[in-house]
């Protein structure tokens, strides 16, 4: 039987964890935190070595939290399970293409 | 392990090599240099690309550069290589480095009748140059004396969960035992500047962190256009980070837990022990000149896609937190922190074996990239256009 794929949760706050190794949809990850506890998490798409999943839902516009902090917002609604990288989330810094106001030009 | 064996200097630094650095003052000398370097032992050419046609505060940043190297303690020896029309001020270059106590020697390219006969007479200095450094000796010296720089590149997410956190445990440790230790790339702050801001001395060091911060966003902000695709990189995308937020996050802990005594600029070097920040930005070939010019004897490298820099003057040590690219790079990865990824050693263990690992290269052990001479890519870090 093929080892589980393990992913890590940074911070206790985090929505989203660290595969490493590359997760086929339907499959379960193991999401391993920082005190060595353990969950599985049903991914829904394929995700790469090294990507993150999402552990909860994340509606559009809210946070994505990694290592406890901020890493960007969520550019449209994503469902636990799922694969959680640029197509779903947003940088909201260093944004040239931003004017003042945050709308973009 | 509190001591390591360098070459003590006349200026009272201390250097882990003995190298005779070959210093273009232009662009337009590097293939001069380029022929004596081939030619000789020992020596190091300092190959960038400005020198000439730059707005006078980046002639003045890249002769402080160029000064710096020289001056850098693993260099015993320079040769400064001069077109004679350049921008870059080569009197106040050969002062200073001689200052030192350096040996020094400086040769003309259009005085001497050009190419060839500047080669030949490069040779002939730099011969004497390695003579009169060759036999310089090793002698024991105190980690209050170590500089350290630290850098990751072509980073993924492992970067940030096992080689980043190796560096972070190597650093402390450096700190503890009085050495310094040096930390840039501003750009990979943006986004984490509030957990640096913690760690600040004092409130003047915080909005220092504050004001390259930025300085360093509105930089990229100028430009009207959009800083992703820049940063991250597209190699880091593919390797899992999703912002520069996220790769910031995962940057800032190679400098560990220590209290930032400092922030610098470009040409400067720290004046004290602990750690410091040097205001930077992300691309290696310039933050590793940085670094250079900041005195550092040893540079330590996270990488998780496989970035094989080094450095002509320093050894670069590196780290690859991904176990998929160690296995694949191991001629060019000295350290193989893909084992926490993995389960089979924790941060501390690698952090213990990258600390054995950097004071057998302080004492003359080659790391990877130095005994396959990936020595040449830098350049200096300038603000204005060429003009």
């Amino acid at each position: 039987m093929q080892e589980q794929v393990k992913a890590i949760q940074n911070h206790p706050l985090d929505n989203v964890a660290t595969l490493f190794d590359t997760a086929k949809a339907e499959t379960l990850v193991m999401v391993i935190d920082k005190k060595g506890g353990s969950s599985e998490v049903k991914v829904l798409n394929d995700i790469p070595f090294g990507h993150k999943i999402a552990l909860s839902p994340i509606k559009v516009g809210e946070q994505v939290t990694k290592y406890g902090e901020e890493i960007g917002i969520a550019t449209r609604d994503i469902a636990v399970g799922e694969h959680v990288h640029i197509h779903n989330i947003d940088s909201i810094r260093g944004r040239g293409d931003w004017t003042k106001e945050g709308a973009k030009k | 392990m509190s001591s390591y064996m360098g070459y003590r200097r006349k200026d009272g630094k201390v250097g882990v090599r003995n190298h005779v650095a070959v210093i273009p003052s232009v662009v337009c000398a590097n293939e001069v240099v380029e022929s004596i370097v081939h030619n000789t032992v020992m020596t190091q050419g300092i190959i960038h690309h400005q020198g000439c046609c730059q707005t006078p505060p980046d002639l003045e940043r890249v002769t402080n550069c160029l000064i710096k190297i020289g001056e850098n303690p693993n260099v015993g020896a320079a040769l400064i290589v001069s077109l004679g029309c350049e921008g870059v001020d080569t009197d106040r270059l050969e002062a200073e480095i001689r200052a030192t106590g350096k040996p020094v020697e400086r040769i003309n390219i259009q005085e001497l009748g050009g190419t060839s006969a500047a080669i030949q007479a490069g040779i002939d200095k730099a011969q004497k140059l390695i003579r009169q450094i060759s036999g310089c000796q090793r002698t024991e010296i105190d980690m209050s004396n170590f500089v350290m720089g630290i850098k990751c590149g072509a980073s993924d997410t492992t970067s940030g969960v096992a080689s980043n956190p190796v560096i972070g445990y190597v650093a402390d440790k450096i700190v503890d035992l009085g050495g310094t230790v040096i930390f840039g790339e501003t750009t990979e702050f943006i986004g984490a500047e509030h957990i640096l801001k913690r760690r600040a001395k004092d409130e003047k060091v915080a909005s220092e962190i504050d004001r390259i911060v930025t300085e360093m966003e509105n930089r990229a902000k100028a430009i009207g256009v959009d800083m992703r695709k820049g940063q991250p990189t597209p190699g880091n995308i593919a390797g899992g980070l999703s912002t520069i937020e996220e790769k910031s996050l995962g940057a800032i802990v190679k400098s560990g837990t220590k209290t930032i005594e400092g922030v610098i600029g470009y040409t400067e070097a720290p004046t004290g022990k602990g750690l410091w920040i040097k205001d930077s930005p992300g691309r290696e070939i310039e933050l590793l000149s940085g670094m250079a010019v900041g005195g550092a004897q040893v540079i330590l490298f996270s990488t998780g896609r496989g970035a094989p820099q080094g450095f002509p003057v320093v050894p670069v040590i590196k780290i690859c937190g991904n176990p998929v690219t160690y296995d694949r790079m191991d001629k060019d990865m000295d350290i193989n922190a893909g084992k926490v990824v993995t389960g089979e050693k924790s941060i501390e263990e690698v952090g213990e074996e990258t600390f054995d690992m950097l004071m057998r290269v302080a004492c003359g052990e080659t790391s990877k990239g130095e005994a396959i001479k990936y020595t040449k890519s830098m350049d200096f870090y300038c603000l204005g256009p060429v003009i």
